[in-house]
């Protein structure tokens, strides 16, 4: 059992605390924006964000997110970074199977909102644990750099 | 000019077998070694496409009815006869509908259509998603369905103004006639849609195409950016249960005996079943109230395994095809080797390619449900696949249905690049297997297989291992005098229902495309081995293009570097009766500044140009050598595909191949077997391409308006090729294996 916040919204998760909070998500929550990929923590696919923070929500047991607030894909956009992100997203037209794009998305939200003005290394080094089979890496690329004009 | 993909010999050979008119009742049988029959229905049976009065004359694939939808606001829905993985044509393929159609963009939606009659590809006679032929194969369909729809709403029109329907006009989702009176297409869509279907139309010049060849952004990338987009493994039903299912370690292994105590003791799982699987494998299927109960319920199963007779070890598999290799295998092409004799110069080269998996960011999965009593006994899956008139007949023969009685509800895969193209329909029939037994228990509650990582790693239905040995004598002058070519692949259609149609006389296509059938003028004699090995197999976008644009392009520079050629003049030679081979390469080498721009120190350019799915792809790459591992700076592309209907989808395509090809030449992408048992099982032991791996890509399109040919694919094989031309120049040394290890 494990009471956490997601969206906003109070949540409470009666299942095993081992449970990885991508589970309790789209399972439980019927949230299903945020993806399974590997489920170790290797792809990126289940990010969220923790109190602020973008985690692997495949390898995050929901006993850990006690009293924490989640975000998720389904809201990150109600935020101004999210908004621009999703907006050049659409813009670059980054989407190919698009699987991986709920990750990416949350991936470079937390990327701009440490650094307003991320370089090539930067965007490297943010990216690199999120995996997308489909080569869109270019356009993520081009994303981010676009997304992070328009807040400046 | 053009080699036609291998994969276009299933269409002439399916529509001969099933008769020529499609639309007749038909019923056939086609039976591959493995027993899997393929059934053709008659289109009213297959419930997607019942034809209209008037309009009996024409083929399943022709009834605008079944592919587009106008509502009485102007919305237009269009059905896409194709899977959507990532490749684009849910966005292309209604843009060539709506284009003919004369409908405003903003008002045209997609969705993907379900198995039936009326959504095969109209050149094979199967419901599919492959071979690059999603707009090839549907250019001219989509084009007259739309032209279709348009007629019959000016018809209604002129109808209901009482003037001659050749003087109403069409612009954007309007109708507008001589003397200025206007409706939206809305207004006139159920007039239009009780009218009969023209039987022949007159399609748009291109000089009218207002949609068609301009770039436009795909339909689904603000849903695919906001986690609003539904992919199979989404999908919920009421009352359903997840189901993971442990698999024996070795392909076609079976259950000596199980314990499932501790794992029904997990909360949350329901109960644990054996169930039969893929090539006479057993498992056992935990079933439970979601993927992490059935996970864990999955690691507290005991399973006693039995192990087949024959299990395959990369060690062992690397000796035997590499004595093959040394000999004469099955005649592939025949060639005048007879100025081999008198070469001045010889060069050997053995090449090594590794099982790879496709490795799809969404896991394998399905939903199945069943419903209904007697002959209205109905069973409804939703999944990804690339295949669904297989998958179709698959699963109705595991749960002995009739094929129509099996829904296939086409779902958004998250990517498949081959995996979803199975001619066992595996885990569509392992869904359904795991369903009879679920239903043999007393129950029917609908059932979500899901597979993990683990499971798809190690999965099988694996790209060949296939070995290559060349042998090349060269003339006083630098000219090519003779070519021995040998292949070891295993066959991936043995056994098949597509057998019948690729496997001539013993020599499978698919794994000697692209050297026997090169566009270079060569003295080349190829003969392939197809060494049987219990490890399934499978085609990996772009297929036996993966390996032999990999040899014959590194061949080409080593040619040239013992002739003393410049690399791309020497194909320029080799490709003079190419006129569009000539127009990509030249294309590229002329954006790319080779020859003209001089690169800092430590860099070389490396090019190919390889023809595959009838496009044509030259890469052209910036590659230095940075810790010990290959850095690509830039690759600048161009492909020739005749029309591009949407430039920007071709240059992602283009983009995602030059990645996927990327990923084959890092460390660890490959899968090994030891004692039958793959090595790999996660990203973590199997490697994946990211973000610092991708160079800028620049993708340049050769101008044409000749009809669409393949995009999803072409890309992929030239890169590696590519890649390892600028290695050899800048170390002499060839590179003669995948992945790349300097």
């Amino acid at each position: 059992m494990a009471n956490f916040k997601v969206n906003g919204r109070s949540v409470k998760a009666d299942v095993d605390d081992s449970t990885p909070l991508l589970w309790v998500l789209r399972d439980s929550l019927n949230l299903t924006g945020t993806k399974y990929g590997c489920g170790v923590a290797q792809c990126g696919a289940c990010t969220v964000h923790l109190d602020g923070q973008p985690v692997r929500s495949c390898v995050t047991p929901v006993a850990d997110v006690e009293g924490a607030s989640v975000v998720t894909i389904e809201q990150i956009g109600s935020g101004r970074i999210g908004q621009a992100v999703q907006k050049a997203w659409v813009e670059k037209d980054v989407p190919q199977c698009g699987y991986c794009q709920s990750g990416q998305v949350m991936s470079a939200v937390a990327l701009l909102r440490d650094n307003a003005t991320p370089g090539d290394a930067d965007i490297d080094e943010a990216m690199e644990g999120n995996i997308c089979r489909c080569g869109t890496y270019g356009r993520i690329r081009a994303a981010i750099k676009a997304a992070a004009a328009n807040l400046n | 000019m053009t080699n036609p993909s291998v994969m276009d010999r299933i269409g002439p050979a399916w529509r001969a077998a099933a008769g020529t008119d499609m639309s007749r009742r038909r019923f056939i049988k086609l039976t591959g070694a493995s027993g899997l029959a393929i059934g053709l229905v008659s289109a009213g049976a297959a419930g997607a496409a019942t034809p209209k009065a008037g309009a009996a004359k024409l083929k399943p694939g022709q009834q605008p009815g079944a592919f587009v939808h106008i509502d009485p606001k102007g919305v237009v829905t269009i059905q896409i006869n194709r899977l959507e993985f990532g490749q684009g044509s849910h966005t292309g393929l209604a843009r060539i509908l709506a284009d003919e159609l004369d409908a405003d963009w903003n008002s045209v939606r997609a969705e993907l259509a379900p198995a039936g009659e009326a959504y095969k590809d109209p050149a094979f006679g199967l419901q599919m998603t492959g071979g690059s032929n999603s707009i090839q194969n549907s250019f001219t369909q989509y084009r007259e369905l739309g032209a279709r729809a348009r007629a019959m709403l000016i018809e209604a029109a002129a109808r209901k103004w009482k003037v001659d329907a050749a003087t109403v006009r069409t612009r954007a989702g309007q109708l507008i006639a001589a003397d200025g009176r206007s409706a939206g297409y809305g207004e006139m869509s159920e007039a239009a849609m009780a009218l009969p279907v023209p039987a022949s139309v007159t399609l748009k010049k291109s000089s009218e195409f207002r949609l068609i060849g301009k770039p436009a952004n795909r339909l689904d990338s603000a849903d695919k950016s906001t986690g609003r987009q539904t992919f199979g493994i989404d999908m919920r039903r009421p009352g359903m249960k997840t189901v993971l299912i442990a698999r024996p370690p070795h392909f076609g292994g079976t259950v000596a005996g199980f314990d499932a105590a501790q794992a029904q003791a997990v909360k949350g799982v329901d109960s644990a079943m054996q169930v039969e699987l893929d090539r006479g494998a057993t498992g056992v299927a935990v079933v439970a109230d979601g993927f992490w109960p059935a996970h864990m319920g999955r690691e507290k199963l005991k399973v006693q395994w039995k192990a087949p007779a024959e299990l395959a070890d990369s060690r062992k598999l690397d000796q035997q095809f590499g004595a093959l290799r040394g000999r004469d295998g099955l005649p592939a092409r025949a060639g005048d080797l007879s100025g081999m004799a008198g070469a001045k110069k010889t060069i050997k080269a053995d090449f090594r390619f590794p099982f790879l998996a496709h490795a799809p960011m969404e896991p394998l999965n399905a939903v199945i449900e069943m419903s209904g009593t007697g002959d209205g006994r109905r069973c409804d899956i939703w999944t990804g696949t690339q295949f669904q008139t297989i998958d179709q007949v698959t699963v109705a023969k595991v749960l002995q249905l009739k094929p129509q009685q099996v829904n296939i509800h086409t779902m958004f895969a998250g990517g498949g690049f081959g995996r979803r193209a199975t001619p066992t329909a595996d885990y569509l029939a392992d869904t359904a297997r795991v369903m009879k037994a679920w239903l043999a228990a007393g129950r029917s509650e609908p059932l979500k297989v899901v597979w993990t990582r683990e499971d798809d790693i190690r999965g099988g239905y694996y790209r060949p291992l296939t070995l290559h040995r060349a042998e090349i004598g060269l003339g006083d002058d630098g000219r090519i005098a003779a070519w021995k070519h040998t292949i070891v692949s295993p066959s991936i259609l043995k056994g098949t229902p597509f057998e019948a149609f690729l496997v001539k006389d013993g020599v499978d296509a698919t794994a000697v495309e692209g050297v026997a059938d090169t566009a270079y003028d060569l003295p080349i004699a190829v003969s392939v081995h197809h060494p049987a090995v219990n490890v399934p197999m499978l085609w990996w976008r772009s297929v036996g293009h993966t390996h032999s644009a990999f040899v014959m392009e590194t061949l080409i520079d080593r040619i040239a570097r013992e002739a003393g050629r410049d690399p791309v003049a020497l194909r320029r030679d080799l490709l003079k009766k190419h006129p569009r081979h000539l127009a990509a390469l030249d294309l590229a080498v002329r954006k790319s500044g080779y020859g003209t721009k001089s690169l800092p120190a430590g860099r070389a350019w490396g090019t190919a140009v390889h023809e595959s799915f009838r496009s044509v792809v030259a890469h052209v790459v910036e590659l230095s050598i940075e810790d010990e591992a290959p850095k690509l700076h830039r690759v600048t592309s161009a492909i020739h595909c005749n029309l591009a209907v949407n430039p920007r989808s071709v240059e992602a395509q283009i983009e995602g191949a030059v990645l996927m090809a990327i990923g084959t030449t890092i460390d660890g992408s490959e899968i090994t077997l030891r004692d039958g048992v793959v090595e790999q099982s996660n990203f973590d032991s199997y490697a994946m391409p990211r973000m610092p791996d991708m160079p800028p890509v620049d993708v340049h399109i050769v101008p044409s308006g000749d009809p669409p040919t393949g995009v999803g694919e072409p890309g992929l094989p030239p890169l590696a090729p590519a890649m390892a031309n600028a290695i050899f120049a800048i170390t002499g040394k060839p590179v003669e294996a995948l992945p790349i290890r300097l």
